[in-house]
């Protein structure tokens, strides 16, 4: 594989281009200047940069205020306490009355590793899914990041935006459009669907290439768009494909798994396979030896895929 | 950027004084105005200046808002008279004649924001917004109706006029100090109002909105505390003790005003020489009285969301009426 990158260092540069040409954009923080790598936006534009100090529920309820008064707001602040601790500002002050509010979730997923439990944020795309009127984006790399943030802020509504920390390769390249809704076929294959998105995306990839080895030709998704969900690339999947496996950096309840399960039951139900954190807290690790812990693996991703085929 | 002019003082200048600051503000602001739009000239034609309150009108306005409410949650068979009753006299002195805000424009950006953060009150704000033209009385009637845009709680995006969802206790100050940022970013000179209720005061996240308005230096923003001492379960004070509220907010880095939030003339002077000092947001700390108008209900826990009978309705009328027999 390539390089690996920061998607966190993409969606702050973009953030800081995107300043220069629309001055509606204001950044907010909880103290996290540094986690945000928002010193440079902060040092650009001084008058646009709100920290609110370590006071989630204010924080989300001032970018309501911020969007009452014209701002586009992005709200930057690790995933787990922006959604847990805000959750209720979240819902009614952004989802309920429909502000155009950006909330950027950096280090989601299971990106704080030896941190803990406290510090893992694998409840956050079920969270933000459940909410009306709320988007929700898991982009894949570093080029995705920056055509999502650049997307973000063309959307009049509430977002959620899931930067990871973990370092991944990069995808796609410096044209990359988001389309939201729209599932990006990355690998055509006819016997079985990888959906995954982001730092599971290059993971499913190289798990569609040792399925080839084995003779399965395994067609590939990247479901960056979690929210709104590309219906019916999913329904085309269960039709022509002879199962699905998700895989994301998210507990298997209400995530990826569950969106795709809930148009596939009911439009042509296959069997599948929900990759995810299994409904338990982590124990003591470092991300990566989480991933693996949790078979979120190109070989976690390959044997479900095979055990799948297997089962029918 | 267009700042309030400065009242020193830690008490609320009663008199003279408030006139002179209401005049200066006003000063203020039409010369700021005149160089700008027609819009503009629009809102330094509507505004009223202290010496021009028509208080009759003002305090019949109130005394609709409050027969008006108390129709609607008789009506509804739901709904939070005591509390609309507390708020009616603040509310109706923003509409009368403070807020700078125009019902056939109801989004200009320009305009001056309120926010209702004790948003089961909504009788009286509704009530209050149909006096000013954002509704019509037949609106009213429908109440927390099937389908009626006058959900129990506000909803900013079926009545004009209405700037957040509120319901949540503890959601308003901190939307309203979000409202006041985004005016100093653009060097804006519109204001910024929130009423509270004071048993809301014991959510956490007024506290952060609190530090952070100080820390923002926000003097274009105005906090009203409806301080009428009842909470749904007990007073106040028997519940989580508010007092000493002034001093808290003070040590918070507020100026603070205390006043009494059932004299209209009081709150209109008050407001209007709102934000009171240069480089801290506002606390007006108006002392109210829940049910206040209607000997039965006043200060009576019960009235939180109680629903009249027929009978105490008419009786209720009756006395906003002045028609006490």
């Amino acid at each position: 594989m390539s390089r690996l990158v920061d998607c966190r260092d993409a969606y702050s540069g973009m953030l800081e281009e995107m300043a220069l040409q629309d001055e509606r954009i204001v950044a907010v923080v909880n103290d996290s200047l540094g986690s945000s790598k928002l010193k440079g936006f902060q040092s650009k534009f001084p008058d646009r940069f709100v920290n609110v100090g370590i006071a989630e529920q204010n924080m989300v309820g001032v970018s309501a205020g911020l969007a009452n008064g014209g701002k586009i707001p992005y709200v930057c602040c690790a995933a787990c306490f922006l959604t847990a601790r805000a959750m209720e500002q979240i819902k009614v002050d952004l989802g309920y009355a429909n502000y155009n509010v950006k909330l950027v979730g950096i280090s989601s997923g299971m990106a704080y590793g030896e941190l803990g439990p406290t510090h893992h944020s694998i409840e956050d795309v079920g969270w933000m899914r459940i909410i009306p009127n709320m988007t929700v984006l898991v982009p894949a790399d570093s080029f995705e990041t920056r055509a999502a943030i650049q997307y973000s802020a063309t959307h009049d509504g509430p977002m959620f935006l899931r930067i990871s920390r973990i370092p991944v390769p990069d995808l796609f390249d410096a044209d990359t459009k988001f389309e939201p809704g729209k599932a990006l076929r990355l690998r055509e294959g006819r016997d079985v669907t990888l959906m995954a998105n982001g730092v599971m995306v290059s993971r499913a990839l190289q798990a569609a290439g040792e399925l080839q080895e084995m003779g399965i030709s395994a067609q590939v998704l990247n479901m960056s768009s979690v929210k709104p969900i590309d219906r019916e690339a999913i329904e085309d999947a269960a039709r022509n494909t002879g199962g699905i496996v998700t895989a994301e950096e998210h507990s298997i309840y209400g995530g990826l798994g569950s969106a795709v399960a809930e148009v596939v039951t009911q439009t042509h139900p296959v069997k599948m396979r929900i990759l995810g954190v299994p409904g338990v807290f982590a124990p003591t690790g470092s991300a990566e030896f989480l991933l693996e812990h949790f078979g979120l693996t190109a070989e976690g991703i390959r044997s479900a895929a095979v055990q799948l085929l297997g089962s029918r | 950027m267009l700042s309030a002019p400065a009242a020193g003082g830690a008490s609320f200048p009663r008199g003279r004084a408030v006139h002179i600051y209401a005049h200066v503000r006003q000063y203020v602001y039409t010369e700021f105005f005149q160089r700008r739009t027609a819009l503009c000239d629009l809102w330094t034609s509507t505004m009223k200046s202290s010496s021009e309150i028509d208080l009759m009108r003002l305090e019949k306005q109130a005394a609709q808002t409050r027969i008006r409410s108390l129709q609607m949650v008789y009506r509804a068979k739901l709904g939070h008279p005591g509390g609309d009753f507390s708020a009616a006299d603040i509310l109706t002195a923003l509409y009368g004649a403070v807020l700078r805000v125009d019902p056939a424009n109801p989004r200009d950006p320009e305009r001056d924001r309120f926010i209702m953060s004790k948003g089961h009150c909504s009788a009286a704000l509704y009530a209050t917004l149909a006096g000013a033209g954002y509704l019509t009385d037949a609106d009213l009637d429908t109440y927390m109706a099937p389908f009626s845009a006058l959900n129990g709680h506000p909803d900013r995006n079926k009545i004009p006029g209405v700037e957040a969802n509120t319901g949540p206790l503890g959601h308003g100050l901190p939307i309203a100090v979000g409202c006041a940022l985004a005016a100093k970013i653009s060097r804006a000179p519109w204001h910024t109002f929130v009423l509270v209720g004071d048993g809301e005061l014991q959510e956490g996240s007024n506290w952060e909105a609190a530090m952070c308005a100080a820390q923002y230096k926000l003097d274009n923003l105005v906090l009203i505390i409806d301080r009428n001492r009842l909470q749904q379960g007990d007073f106040t004070e028997n519940t989580i003790r508010m007092e000493p509220l002034a001093a808290r907010w003070r040590s918070f880095g507020w100026d603070v005003h205390e006043m009494d939030g059932h004299d209209m003339e009081a709150l209109v002077h008050c407001f209007q020489a709102a934000p009171f000092t240069r480089g801290k947001p506002s606390c007006v700390l108006a002392r109210t009285t829940k049910g206040k108008g209607v000997s039965f209900m006043e200060n009576r826990q019960e009235w939180h969301h109680r629903v009249p009978t027929a009978d105490e309705l008419q009786r209720a009328i009756a006395e906003l009426q002045g028609d006490k027999a």
